[in-house]
């Protein structure tokens, strides 16, 4: 109770500074409109009618709901209006680029640790690597990859890959490092040999590290996905969805895209923290 | 394969080894991990020109190194454009006014463990969204010029930097604060002599991730509508036009920029944070 609070009230002051906002910017359209049709409108009826324009400048809260609702349980499945279908997509992309970034990080994070040559080599590289703006590669990769004859989830994976492999490969860095000299000492003692430290010491105790950077690298790969799905060519996705509502002016439809990405994204962290509890509890870690 | 491409393999090869005895022979001496890394950089560009070279890959996949360097130096003028408005405009000026507001909603908050309680869990929140997705509708709200890319700049900038800077706050320990109480200091001694010192390392780390966020949300804001000049502009034009080694010219000023801004930040943070553990025995 003590932490939802204070949550909640800053959620609510969030909702009403967003319909005090809808107002502000949405009034010059009702009194442009009023102006033409040579009508005064008064002060009540102004703020009825921007609480439900068709094409409000910033659409009030409830009609972002209402869109969203209708979204995914409004539409058939395979509707092209259906967010189900457009968060679907995205999602198995999303997914699979997320896979191979994880498994691309923790295998580069075994090669560092086990290697000075790899890591005096790749980790400076890797720290650059993100200093470039990667998402405005994404088109340009996307076409490349079509011209190729690669077309669908893979382009797409690819970039969601790229995004999550950094954070990954940072956290199992540390986590591989985190055993003590006085734990490595132990099993030195018992005559361990390099890949029983690695599977017995090394790996559980990255485990932390690891989930930590998961949450990380899942967001940064449903980023990676939305972006990739802006180019043209692209007609299914959140990223396509909110390109064909910015090209038809059709604001209700950009929100709702980006909710239905906000939702996605709180959900994958969400099951992401689960797992994470379920293992860390197995293994006797639970802070 | 011609000899080009087995070349620039062999040449691959004999550096990696080179690499391996230098680590393993000096691996403490801060001259080598340099010449270490930059020779691995120079091996993956060598590589990249000889398989290309080699295999006969057509520049509309994939552009040799020396034809992007060739396209940097022919377009230099245009590129400058490019660095002013999509950069030094749109990025910088968001990144500026961003992580400025995000500081002082930091130190407002603070004075408030109510507030902190609500608006940590939401930051943190809005930190992990798909920012970017605003871009569109900060583009109808601010037209296509810089002032809407500075727009998506400051809101992606904002919550990382503000969530760094509420833990920064919080970070002194009660030893110090008890210490600030003995000397009778006001609320505002305490914040510039004990605080705000206290928070520069986690506002650093904030602002070290702001910076590539400024160079993405300034560049891809640009694929939603742009005057016909800036990076994003380019990027998608020339894409259009299958133009890629002034892509990839584009890529490497990004890239340079995003280093230079980061490589920027973190001197000034050697600076100002030289007392930290972190930047200690180097």
């Amino acid at each position: 109770m003590r932490s939802i609070l204070p949550i909640l009230a800053v959620l609510s002051a969030i909702i009403a500074l967003w319909y005090g906002a809808a107002v502000l910017l949405n009034k010059q359209w009702t009194y442009d409109q009023a102006a033409r049709a040579g009508v005064t409108v008064t002060t009540a009826q102004m703020l009825a009618d921007t609480m439900m324009q068709e094409r409000p400048v910033l659409p009030a809260p409830h009609q972002v709901a209402k869109g969203l609702w209708d979204g995914f349980t409004g539409q058939k499945i395979t509707s092209k209006k259906s967010l189900v279908l457009h968060s679907w997509i995205t999602f198995s992309a999303t997914m699979a680029g997320f896979g191979l970034g994880t498994a691309a990080g923790i295998l580069l994070a075994v090669g560092i640790v086990h290697s000075r040559a790899m890591d005096m080599s790749v980790m400076p590289w890797a720290i650059a690597s993100q200093t470039i703006p990667i998402l405005a590669i994404a088109p340009m990769v996307i076409v490349v990859l079509a011209s190729l004859g690669i077309k669908g989830l893979i382009p797409k994976a690819i970039i969601a890959a790229y995004l999550s492999f950094f954070p990954v490969l940072v956290g199992m860095v540390k986590g591989l490092r985190a055993p003590d000299a006085m734990q490595l000492d132990l099993l030195r003692t018992y005559n361990a040999s390099g890949a029983e430290t690695f599977w017995k010491l090394r790996l559980p105790s990255s485990m932390p590290y690891l989930f930590a950077s998961l949450k990380v690298g899942v967001a940064a790969a449903l980023v990676g996905t939305i972006v990739a799905e802006l180019p043209a060519g692209a007609s299914q996705g959140l990223g396509a969805r909110l390109l064909s509502g910015s090209y038809y002016g059709q604001t209700i439809q950009i929100w709702s895209a980006l909710f239905a990405a906000a939702i996605l994204a709180a959900g994958l962290v969400l099951i992401v923290g689960l797992i994470e509890g379920r293992v860390l509890k197995r293994m006797g870690m639970v802070r | 394969m011609s000899a080009i491409g087995w070349g620039a393999i062999l040449f691959w090869g004999g550096a990696m080894a080179l690499n391996f005895y230098l680590a393993e022979r000096f691996p403490n001496s801060r001259p080598v991990r340099a010449l270490v890394a930059t020779l691995f950089g120079v091996t993956l560009l060598v590589l990249w020109q000889g398989l290309v070279r080699g295999l006969n890959v057509s520049p509309v996949i994939l552009p040799a190194p020396s034809d992007i360097a060739a396209a940097i130096a022919a377009n230099l003028p245009l590129l400058w454009g490019d660095f002013v408005q999509t950069i030094l405009k749109g990025a910088l000026s968001g990144y500026l006014i961003g992580c400025g507001a995000a500081i002082l909603v930091a130190i407002a908050v603070d004075r408030s463990p109510f507030l902190q309680r609500g608006l940590l869990p939401v930051g943190n929140f809005v930190a992990a969204l798909p920012i970017v997705g605003i871009a569109p509708i900060l583009v109808m709200w601010f037209g296509f010029d810089w002032q809407s890319k500075a727009a998506v700049v400051v809101v992606m900038v904002f919550f990382p930097v503000l969530v760094n800077m509420v833990a920064g706050l919080a970070a002194t320990d009660a030893l110090s604060r008890d210490l600030m109480a003995t000397w009778s200091a006001s609320y505002g001694q305490s914040l510039i002599k004990m605080r705000l010192p206290a928070a520069l390392p986690f506002l650093f780390n904030g602002l070290k991730i702001a910076t590539t966020l400024a160079l993405i949300g300034a560049i891809v804001a640009e694929f939603f509508g742009s005057p016909t000049r800036g990076m994003g502009f380019r990027i998608s034009t020339s894409v259009g036009q299958l133009d890629l080694a002034l892509v990839w010219a584009e890529i490497a000023v990004a890239a340079l920029a995003g280093s230079g801004l980061f490589g920027l930040i973190a001197m000034i943070e050697k600076a100002a944070t030289f007392w930290h553990p972190s930047q200690r025995g180097r």
